[in-house]
C-alpha cells in the first residue's frame, strides 16, 4: 500500500484516471444532450467501435492524427443520421434499435478491420500537451494540465453543453420538446428538427469518444470499447442529466479503473480478487439509479417517439 | 403483433445490404449466400450444429418474449447467460457423485436459478423503486462479466495435478454425470435441444392459456388499466423480469453441460461464453413476432446463420462478423419498418371508415409506475 502512496505514482494515477475518463466523459454528453430532447440512443457502443475504427484506419494510412480524429467524429455524425431516421422520423421502439445499432457496430467494426487491417500495428498516440505556466505547478500541473488535445475538449465542453442547455433558446427548445413535446409543437417547435440535432450531435460526440479511446491506446481490437458506451449511457442517469454530474461519474469510472489497475500491477491485491474489485463502479451505479430514481425526475417525454395527436 | 410484413422484408433487405458489403469486399455474394447455406443446413453434422447454436438464442428468446409482453426490456440476457452458468457448474462441481437422472436436472435448475436471481434484481429495482431495467440490466451484465473471471480465475478455478497450476480461468472438467448426453451418434446434437423446444412450447403455453400468462400480457399492454382491473402490476413486472433471467440462466447451464470442452472457461468477456447470445436472442425473439413458438423457427434459423457464417468466412474471406452486423440490420429495420405498417394500416382505416380496429402498437408507454414517497413525480 505505501508504494501506492507515493507523490509520483498518485500523479500518474490521477492523470491516466482522467484520460481514462474522456471517452466515458465524451460519449455520456453526448447522451445527456439526446436525451435531453427525449431520445434514448443504446446505439452508443456500435458507434463509438464503427468511430474508433476509422480513427485508427486513417491514422495507419495518412499518420495524419488530426485527420483521424475528424473521420471518427464524421463516423460519429452518419451513424447520428442513422440513429435519427430511425428513432425520430420512423419511431422505433429506442430500446429495441439501439440494440440493432449496437450489433451493427459490433460486427462492421470486426469485419471492415479483419479485413482491411488484419494484423493490428500500432499507431501514434496522442501526445500529451502542457498548459503553459500551469503544467509547471507541481503535482497538480502533472495531473491535470499535460493531456492530451481531447481530454481538454471533452472537460471544456462540460460547462459549454450546461451553458447550452440552461442559459440559450436552444436549450430551452431541447428541455422543451424532451418534457412536454405536444406543448413544444402548439408553440411551433419543430419537435423532429430538435430531435434530430440532438440526436446527430450526440452521435458526433460519440465518435469522439470512439476516437478518444482509440488514441488512447494506439491500437484497435475487435470490442475495443467493452462495453464503455453502455456505461456512458447509465453514467447520463447517473448524472441525473446534468453535464457536471455526468463529469463526476465519468471521472469515478477512469480512476477506479485506473487504481484497480495500479493496485494489479503494484501486487497490493491478488489478481483474481482485482476482477471483483472491478466490479465497484458497476455495483455503485446501480446503487445510485435507485437513489437517482428516487430523487430526479427523467425527461418526461424520455423514449417516446412524439406523435401529434388527431 | 409484428407483421408477416415488417419481419420478411427486414430479412430480405439485410440480406440484399450483406450482398453490397461483400460485392463490396471484393467477394462474390452468390459464393457467400450457398456457402452459408450449405454449412447451415447441408447434412446432418451441419444440421446438428445449426441446432446447437439455436438452443442458447432459442432460451434467451422466449426469456425476451416474457419479459418484452410485459413491456420491460431485458438487456441483461448476457449476465443472467453467465450467472446461470456458474450456479450450475458449481451445483455440478460440488455434487459430483450424484447420478445422471438426478444431476442433470439438478444443475439446470440450478443454471436456471442462477439466472432468475440476476433478472429478479432489475425486476424487483423496476417494480419497487422505478429504476430504468435497460440500465440495471446493461450495468448487471458489467458485473457478471467480473463475478464470472473472478470465480473461474479463483475459488473455481482448475487446480488439479495434471492442469497448469490454475493459470488458465476455467473450472476442472465437469462430472461426466452432469453432461448432456449426445442425442445421435456422430453429430453433437445434445439434450438441449429437446428440452429448449420444450420449454418454449411451455412458456407459449403460458403465456396465451393461463390466467398469469393473461396478466403479463395485460400489463404489458396498459399498466393502468391492469391496476385499475386489480391485477398486481408490481408483482407481475417483477415475476417477468426473473422467468425471462431463468430462461438465460437455463440457456447458460445449457452452454456449459452442453461444451466441447466439458468445462467453464472465460476469455475475459461475456461474449467469449455467451456467443453474444444475450444480444441475438433480442433479434430472434422480435423476428418471431415475441411469439414462442414462432421463436423456435427463427431461432433455428439465426443459429444457421452463425454456423453458414463460418463457412461463409472460409468459401469467401469475408470475415463471419458479418452475420453480426446483418442481425443489428435486421433489428433496426424490423422496428422502423413496424412503424411504416402501421401509419399504411392506420390510413386504410381513415379510408375504410372507423370500423377497422386500430392494430396494438409493438409496446405502449405508460406514464412511470409510481413511487413511494418519491419526490417531484
Amino acid at each position: 500500500m505505501n508504494q501506492f502512496f507515493t507523490l509520483d505514482v498518485l500523479t500518474v494515477t490521477v492523470a491516466s484516471g482522467i484520460a481514462l475518463a474522456t471517452p466515458f466523459l465524451l460519449a455520456a454528453l453526448g447522451e445527456t444532450i439526446g436525451q435531453r430532447s427525449g431520445v434514448i440512443n443504446l446505439g452508443v457502443d456500435g458507434i463509438m467501435l464503427l468511430a474508433a475504427f476509422a480513427t485508427y484506419y486513417i491514422a495507419l494510412q495518412t499518420g495524419n492524427l488530426l485527420l483521424a480524429i475528424l473521420a471518427g467524429a464524421g463516423t460519429g455524425t452518419i451513424m447520428g443520421i442513422i440513429t435519427a431516421l430511425v428513432s425520430v422520423t420512423l419511431k422505433a421502439e429506442q430500446g429495441i434499435s439501439g440494440i440493432g445499432i449496437y450489433l451493427f457496430g459490433l460486427g462492421f467494426s470486426a469485419l471492415l478491420f479483419q479485413k482491411l487491417v488484419g494484423t493490428p500495428l500500432p499507431i501514434a498516440t496522442l501526445p500529451p500537451v502542457g498548459i503553459p505556466l500551469l503544467d509547471e505547478i507541481p503535482v497538480v500541473g502533472g495531473m491535470f494540465f499535460k493531456q492530451s488535445m481531447l481530454v481538454y475538449l471533452a472537460f471544456l465542453l462540460v460547462p459549454v453543453v450546461a451553458f447550452v442547455l440552461n442559459r440559450t433558446t436552444y436549450g430551452l427548445k431541447i428541455k422543451a420538446v424532451g418534457e412536454n413535446p405536444a406543448a413544444a409543437d402548439s408553440l411551433g417547435v419543430s419537435v423532429a428538427r430538435i430531435r434530430w440535432s440532438t440526436v446527430i450531435l450526440g452521435c458526433t460526440f460519440a465518435g469522439l469518444a470512439g476516437a478518444s479511446l482509440l488514441l488512447y491506446g494506439g491500437i484497435f481490437q475487435v470490442n475495443l470499447t467493452q462495453s464503455e458506451g453502455f456505461i456512458a449511457v447509465a453514467l447520463v442517469y447517473f448524472g441525473a442529466w446534468r453535464p457536471v454530474g455526468v463529469m463526476g461519474g465519468s471521472l469515478l469510472y477512469g480512476l477506479v479503473g485506473v487504481v484497480i489497475l495500479t493496485w494489479k500491477s503494484l501486487g497490493i491485491i491478488p489478481l483474481s480478487a482485482s476482477d471483483l474489485a472491478a466490479t465497484a463502479p458497476a455495483v455503485i451505479t446501480v446503487l445510485a439509479l435507485l437513489f437517482i430514481a428516487r430523487r430526479f425526475r427523467q425527461p418526461a417525454a424520455l423514449g417516446r417517439p412524439y406523435e401529434r395527436e388527431g | 403483433m409484428l407483421s408477416w410484413f415488417a419481419v420478411p422484408s427486414a430479412l430480405f433487405i439485410a440480406l440484399l445490404l450483406g450482398a453490397v458489403m461483400m460485392l463490396v469486399l471484393g467477394a462474390n455474394p452468390v459464393t457467400g449466400y450457398v456457402a452459408l447455406v450449405t454449412g447451415a443446413f447441408g447434412g446432418s453434422y451441419a444440421l446438428s450444429s445449426t441446432a446447437i447454436q439455436a438452443v442458447p438464442l432459442l432460451l434467451v428468446g422466449v426469456g425476451i418474449c416474457i419479459a418484452f409482453r410485459a413491456n420491460v426490456f431485458n438487456i441483461g440476457g448476457e449476465g443472467q447467460i453467465a450467472m446461470g452458468g456458474l450456479a450450475g457448474a458449481a451445483t455440478a462441481l460440488a455434487l459430483p457423485d450424484l447420478p445422471s437422472p438426478v444431476l442433470i436436472p439438478l444443475v439446470l435448475l440450478a443454471g436456471a436459478g442462477g439466472g432468475a436471481i440476476w433478472g429478479a434484481i432489475p425486476g424487483v429495482f423496476k417494480a419497487k423503486y422505478n429504476v430504468n431495467e435497460i440500465l440495471s440490466t446493461i450495468m448487471l451484465n458489467l458485473v457478471a462479466v467480473q463475478v464470472m473471471n473472478y470465480l473461474l480465475a479463483g475459488p473455481m478455478v482448475d487446480q488439479s495435478p495434471d492442469s497448469v497450476g490454475g493459470l488458465i480461468p476455467e473450472t476442472k472438467l465437469l462430472p461426466p454425470n452432469s453432461l448432456l448426453p449426445i442425442l445421435v451418434k456422430g453429430t453433437q446434437l445434445h439434450l438441449g435441444v429437446p428440452i429448449a423446444v420444450i420449454v418454449a412450447i411451455c412458456v407459449y403455453v403460458l403465456l396465451w392459456r393461463t390466467s398469469f400468462g393473461f396478466q403479463i400480457r395485460s400489463v404489458g399492454l396498459s399498466r393502468s388499466a391492469s391496476a385499475y382491473a386489480g391485477m398486481p402490476v408490481k408483482r407481475t413486472i417483477t415475476a417477468a423480469m426473473t422467468l425471462s433471467g431463468a430462461m438465460c440462466g437455463l440457456a447458460g447451464a445449457i452452454l456449459v453441460f452442453g461444451s466441447i470442452s466439458h468445462r467453464m472457461v472465460t476469455d475475459g468477456s461475456l461474449t467469449g461464453f455467451t456467443g453474444s447470445a444475450g444480444f441475438n436472442g433480442i433479434v430472434v425473439a422480435l423476428f418471431g413476432g415475441l411469439n414462442p413458438l414462432w421463436t423456435i423457427v427463427s431461432a433455428f434459423f439465426f443459429g444457421g446463420l452463425i454456423v453458414g457464417g463460418s463457412s461463409l468466412q472460409v468459401a469467401t474471406g469475408v470475415p463471419s462478423d458479418l452475420v453480426t452486423a446483418l442481425s443489428g440490420i435486421v433489428v433496426v429495420l424490423v422496428v422502423s419498418l413496424e412503424y411504416l405498417r402501421r401509419r399504411a394500416r392506420a390510413q386504410s382505416i381513415a379510408l375504410a371508415g372507423p370500423r377497422a380496429a386500430s392494430p396494438p402498437r409493438l409496446a405502449h408507454h405508460d406514464p412511470p409506475l409510481t413511487v413511494k414517497g418519491g419526490g417531484g413525480q
